[in-house]
């Protein structure tokens, strides 16, 4: 199970400057902690969260076992047009995750 | 990234307090190697290829004393018009404690129309934190943070 | 050690004091006593990370499972109406066994008798998802756990326990948390211990958590031997901190350092 929460606002007028939330659940292990044994748990982190514009990148983050679990990422955009906002969230394991949301720009 | 002034008295504990957690595999954390000031340097030029970082634009805000270090929140932000001829590319957000150097990079363009973005990160001592901002015109300006990362009361070491 | 020294500083101080209730108007919940960037955390839903388990949860609402082949929304129905104010009635008497449970044994005892299901591990992310979307219904609803006569003898067990001084500390749940709730242990704050936001995300644990793993750590802090997950003795303190938080609003899925 991975759930996402995205916080973007439905409505915006031409030229506003929304701010965009991102929630992705993960438990960025760091590649840091041994078990009891001595093992040590391996990393097991999300790497990279890009966000598209109709197709555009407008936003990429490069994340480091420094990130806590569960990224919370927010930063901003200017509303230029209606469209759709493209999410996705690449990390170790093969993860990969995608999310959308939609806006109307009046 | 627990980091704890009494380890060997803790992970005994922990592992005692281990055997009863149901169907778990039991973590207990150990001091791993820190990041030193060195490798903290060697981030920061790898990113701005040894060019000149001046103090200033950049605001980092950030917990002076933190709650839990696990969690930690924290906002960039950096005056700037957010014009296509003058505007933030790129921030970047390191630390001078963890096992590693970086914590995130954040690439950015005009059409964000705001230089900020906010973040939650691990701190595993109490540390400077430092936010470079690299401009459009190739500019790297920064600010720097002391924060105190203080000891939970009712921690778990075995999760 | 340090902390060591200064639970035993805090036992210190304890030792010239009675444990004596919390006076109802002075009854705070661990919110209150958190830096606002925490709060922030928990006041918005979309900086929660503990809705990302209700989320978990809505799936796994709508799912079938076991051999019968039925959804808890089967039954159920709407969420929202169905279960509004429910997790602030727990734990609730069970007649079945004639004991209390906890809305995680609740949840269980369904999937066995109802949708024949094998129960859901205690802390699993399943039962803490399923529990907290559950929960998550009664934010905002005041706490009446304990209403019910039959919960009586259970609850002067659970408070027993609360006061009861154990582990190498020798200390009662009582000696923080009634007696020196307004003083800080190292540097955090000792809270009135009202369990109002459970399952609540952690960010000591970086995760979701419920009721009894709190419990089986501060037990753990005191160095007394934790109970098992699903003890009669855990369920008793869960009930017994419940009914003495009764009145406050529920909060689930709180944030909590």
């Amino acid at each position: 199970m991975a759930s996402a929460l995205i916080n973007v606002p439905a409505k915006a007028k031409r030229g506003d400057i929304i701010e965009i939330k991102t929630l992705m659940s993960h438990i960025m292990e760091t590649g840091y902690r041994h078990t009891a044994t001595g093992e040590v748990v391996p990393r097991d982190i999300i790497t990279s969260f890009t966000c598209r514009f109709n197709g555009t990148e407008i936003f990429r983050a490069d994340l480091f076992p420094a990130i806590a679990a569960n990224p919370f990422i927010t930063f901003f955009t200017t509303a230029t047009q209606s469209g759709k906002f493209e999410f996705e969230w690449i990390g170790d394991k093969g993860f990969s995750e995608t999310a959308s949301a939609s806006i109307t720009v009046e | 990234m627990q980091l704890r002034p009494d380890t060997t008295r803790r992970r005994f504990l922990g592992l005692a307090g281990g055997a009863a957690v149901a169907g778990a595999v039991p973590v207990v954390t150990v001091r791993p190697a820190e990041a030193t000031p060195a490798m903290l340097a060697s981030a920061i030029r790898s990113v701005t290829g040894g060019a000149e970082v001046k103090t200033g634009k950049v605001k980092l805000d950030i917990p002076p004393l933190v709650e839990n270090g696990n969690t930690v929140p924290m906002t960039v932000s950096v005056a700037s018009p957010m014009a296509p001829e003058d505007h933030v590319a790129s921030i970047h957000v390191f630390n001078e404690k963890n096992p590693q150097p970086n914590i995130g990079n954040f690439h950015l363009g005009p059409q964000a129309g705001r230089a900020q973005v906010s973040t939650r990160v691990r701190l595993a001592d109490s540390q400077k934190i430092v936010a470079i901002a690299k401009l459009s015109d190739g500019s790297y300006w920064s600010a720097t943070v002391d924060v105190v990362v203080t000891l939970a009361a009712c921690t778990e070491d075995v999760i | 050690m340090r902390l060591a020294g200064a639970i035993a500083a805090a036992l210190l101080a304890a030792g010239a004091v009675g444990a004596t209730e919390i006076p109802q108007a002075e009854r705070r919940s661990g919110y209150s006593f958190m830096k606002p960037d925490t709060r922030a955390m928990q006041d918005e839903d979309t900086a929660n990370p503990g809705m990302l388990w209700v989320l978990d949860g809505e799936t796994l609402w709508k799912r079938k499972s076991g051999a019968a082949e039925k959804a808890c929304a089967d039954c159920h129905g709407d969420i929202s109406t169905s279960m509004k104010g429910i997790a602030a009635r727990y734990p609730a008497f069970d007649n079945a066994t004639g004991r209390p449970v906890d809305l995680e044994q609740r949840i269980n005892s369904c999937r066995a008798n109802h949708q024949q299901a094998t129960p859901l591990p205690f802390e699993s992310r399943e039962l803490l998802a399923l529990t907290a979307f559950v929960a998550r219904q009664s934010q905002g609803s005041p706490i009446e756990t304990g209403a019910d006569p039959q919960l009586a003898p259970f609850i002067a067990k659970g408070r027993e326990l609360y006061l009861q001084r154990q582990g190498q500390l020798n200390l009662g749940c009582a000696n923080c948390h009634d007696d020196n709730w307004d003083k800080r242990l190292a540097g955090s704050a000792i809270t009135q211990g009202h369990p109002t936001g459970y399952p609540l995300y952690r960010l000591e644990w970086q995760s979701l958590g419920s009721l009894q793993r709190r419990l089986r750590a501060c037990i753990t802090g005191i160095r007394a031997q934790a109970y098992d997950y699903g003890a009669p003795e855990l369920v008793e303190l869960e009930l017994y901190l419940m009914s003495r938080a009764r009145g406050m609003p529920m909060e689930a899925p709180a944030v909590r350092p």
